[in-house]
């Protein structure tokens, strides 16, 4: 096992384009890291710069001790497993995994110990004569995992190794992967665009756009502490709603000002107190609205438009007289176009005030219904704050 | 009038499908006559080759289109095999056809393997180089090769006859097409598990190619097996005779008795016959290999 250290890595393209700019960060020894981001943000540059499948242009790349900027892939000591399994479709279940063996000169006998024992491992001990095309998706998928565990590499490399199942066996798939992980203990770097397989996932979750690392955190504190609005947007299903405000002093304390409603800020957030005047963009995940109750604290109203009942609960989306962020941090990091679509229709104000659609996560007993006007209570400690022109999160 | 109106609609339905099945079933006639009469255009002459082959000398002249050999004999294949150097112009052929299949085969999806996947200076200017020789008529190139076969000390030997035609432009370029369909991940996920450029070319990729291999392998043998231009311009003497030279001097009439038309066709029925067999039996190979490689 051993850590991978990028050090400044940048990937420019012939053509000028710049796939990673400037990376640096640092895979513990053992660890599991998640690579995640829209399309295009360079997730799976730098996973096959680190497999040597792509030319470094500026920085360092480290495994273990050792630089392997000019190293080729097989000299690195590590093991890919591909989006679309990349089996070798001539070869039985046994010779795919087997391959790398027969590639190191292993002895036939040792090789094939480790083949039977990397067959129990991933459940295909009775399949190791079958050809790809003998086995299903999560099968071949399976091989593919085997193919990596086999060799005792010192890092796995996943790119999206789940993006072609279906969503049961996906969620299966996923459990599998990290139970194997947790057991081989390989350093792993694994890359996805599905925000809820990078939290359940990852033990740290680097979160990139544009080539270019945003946070890179544990998943609770991606979610807790997103360190700008495309982190904010990006994490989390459904997205935190983004809403613009005004900050007001009101005696000793701050209130934010929501179109016609008034929210008053904790005291803890002194730096707040800068962008007193000033609007900013205030972030609430959705369950951090609910029915208001007799005497709760923060209050929005709003015109429910929607309800999803999702069995345990029910999202209900609301219209508000407010004003929606639609900055390009926002509309890039929802995962869901039918959000972004969403956003954007309201952009056009009725009545000359700006309505902006929020989603509130409310108990499945609730009984709103569309086209009812609600008072929704804001958990006041779980507000998120950014700067409107930056994009970055106001600091405690 | 109503009910009348009514029962009428669905029997006017009726008929107007009726005759609808009808005329379907006459456009199927027609085009099947059509067919048919196609493929007995393209098949009589061979059939017609393959009858004579068992008549006699007087009998093919007199009756030269007649299906039913009178009386039916086996002496023009004897003769053959009597007579003339037939074993030895099947030998010469064997030895040709099979080195350059083979190696034709190795060659082009080495040519096509590189110019598919490895990056060099020159690539580009290789390869169109190689689609513009597809361009010339092979006629064209007879008296040049002819001269560098001298120059180069190859004439009149098996080297002359077969290394000239060892890698063709058409395979290289259809290994070229076929490599590049062939998922770039699996080559890459080779290269990770420790395979040098050459292993991933022999190992994995050649076997997902089969099913282009196939296609070079029977138009490489056919294209030999057929060939005579070249080895009338690589080669003199009787010794080197193919089957073409061989079958060509019988059809031209050198041995001065008659026509001899079962003697001739029946050397053309028996040099059909390999490649005949080889289509076959590889028609059924040709198949998608690739399959479960990669999710689609």
């Amino acid at each position: 096992m051993a850590a991978i250290t990028f050090d400044h890595v940048s990937k420019t393209y012939g053509d000028g384009f710049r796939a990673v700019a400037d990376l640096d960060l640092e895979v513990h020894d053992g660890e599991f890291v998640v690579f995640v981001g829209p399309s295009g943000c360079g997730k799976t540059t730098a996973l096959r710069m680190i497999a040597g499948l792509e030319e470094i242009s500026e920085g360092e790349i480290r495994i273990g001790e050792r630089v392997v900027n000019n190293l080729p892939p097989r000299d690195r000591d590590v093991a890919m497993v591909f989006q679309n399994y990349a089996l070798y479709p001539h070869m039985t279940v046994a010779e795919n995994i087997g391959f790398a063996l027969r590639m190191r000169k292993v002895p036939k006998a040792e090789a094939r110990k480790r083949i039977e024992d990397t067959a129990r491992i991933i459940g295909l001990a009775d399949h190791l004569d079958r050809k790809p095309r003998q086995l299903s998706g999560g099968q071949r998928q399976r091989v593919a995992m085997g193919r990596a565990i086999v060799r005792e590499p010192r890092v796995f490399l996943m790119d999206e190794p789940l993006s072609n199942l279906d969503a049961k066996l996906r969620v299966q798939m996923r459990a599998e992967i990290s139970r194997i992980q947790r057991r081989l203990r390989v350093t792993t770097v694994y890359v996805t665009h599905d925000q809820v397989e990078a939290m359940t996932m990852g033990d740290r979750v680097a979160v990139l756009r544009r080539g270019v690392l945003q946070q890179f955190d544990a998943p609770q504190r991606l979610y807790e502490r997103p360190a700008n609005l495309f982190v904010a947007s990006f994490i989390g299903s459904p997205a935190m709603n983004v809403l613009e405000a005004t900050i007001e002093r009101n005696g000793d304390g701050l209130v934010g000002r929501i179109g016609a409603d008034t929210l008053r800020l904790p005291d803890a957030r002194p730096a707040l107190a800068g962008y007193a005047g000033r609007k900013i963009a205030l972030g609430i995940r959705p369950e951090g609205l609910d029915e208001a109750a007799a005497g709760s604290g923060g209050r929005l109203r709003g015109v429910v438009r929607a309800v999803e009942a999702l069995g345990p609960e029910q999202l209900a989306h609301v219209e508000l007289e407010a004003a929606p962020v639609l900055a390009e941090d926002v509309l890039e990091g929802l995962v869901d176009l039918e959000e972004a679509r969403d956003l954007a229709e309201l952009r056009t104000e009725r009545d000359g005030s700006p309505r902006a659609l929020v989603v509130a996560r409310l108990d499945a007993s609730s009984a709103v219904r569309p086209e009812q006007t609600v008072e929704l209570s804001v958990d006041l400690g779980r507000l998120h704050f950014f700067d409107l022109e930056t994009g970055a999160s106001i600091g405690e | 009038m109503s009910s009348a109106t009514a029962a009428g609609r669905p029997s006017t339905a009726l008929r107007s499908e009726a005759s609808a099945a009808r005329r379907r079933r006459v456009g199927k006639l027609v085009s099947y006559g059509v067919l048919a009469a196609i493929a007995i255009i393209y098949v009589f002459p061979f059939v017609i080759a393959v009858v004579t082959s068992f008549k006699t000398d007087p009998d093919a002249t007199q009756n030269p289109l007649s299906l039913a050999p009178s009386p039916a004999t086996t002496g023009a294949f004897r003769q053959l095999y009597q007579d003339q150097d037939f074993l030895l112009w099947l030998k010469n052929s064997a030895i040709v056809t099979l080195s350059v299949t083979f190696l034709r085969v190795f060659l082009d999806s080495l040519a096509g393997y590189a110019l598919a996947r490895l990056r060099f200076r020159g690539r580009g200017a290789a390869f169109a180089t190689i689609v513009a020789v597809m361009a010339v008529p092979g006629v064209v190139l007879l008296i040049p090769k002819f001269l560098m076969i001298r120059q180069l000390g190859m004439y009149d030997t098996y080297y002359g006859m077969i290394i000239p035609l060892l890698v063709d432009a058409a395979g290289v370029f259809i290994m070229k097409n076929f490599f590049e369909s062939i998922p770039i991940s699996v080559e890459e996920s080779a290269r990770i598990d420790g395979a040098s450029i050459f292993r991933i070319y022999w190992s994995i990729v050649l076997p997902m190619a089969r099913p282009a291999l196939v296609t070079i392998f029977i138009l490489s043998f056919q294209g030999s097996w057929n060939e005579l231009a070249h080895f009338i311009i690589s080669a003199q003497s009787s010794g080197l005779n193919t089957l073409t030279k061989g079958v060509a001097q019988l059809a031209s009439g050198q041995l001065g008795v008659g026509n001899r038309y079962p003697l001739k066709l029946a050397a053309s029925v028996l040099m059909t016959i390999p490649v005949a067999v080889l289509f076959f039996v590889f028609q059924r190979r040709i198949m998608n290999v690739s399959s479960g490689a990669v999710k689609e």
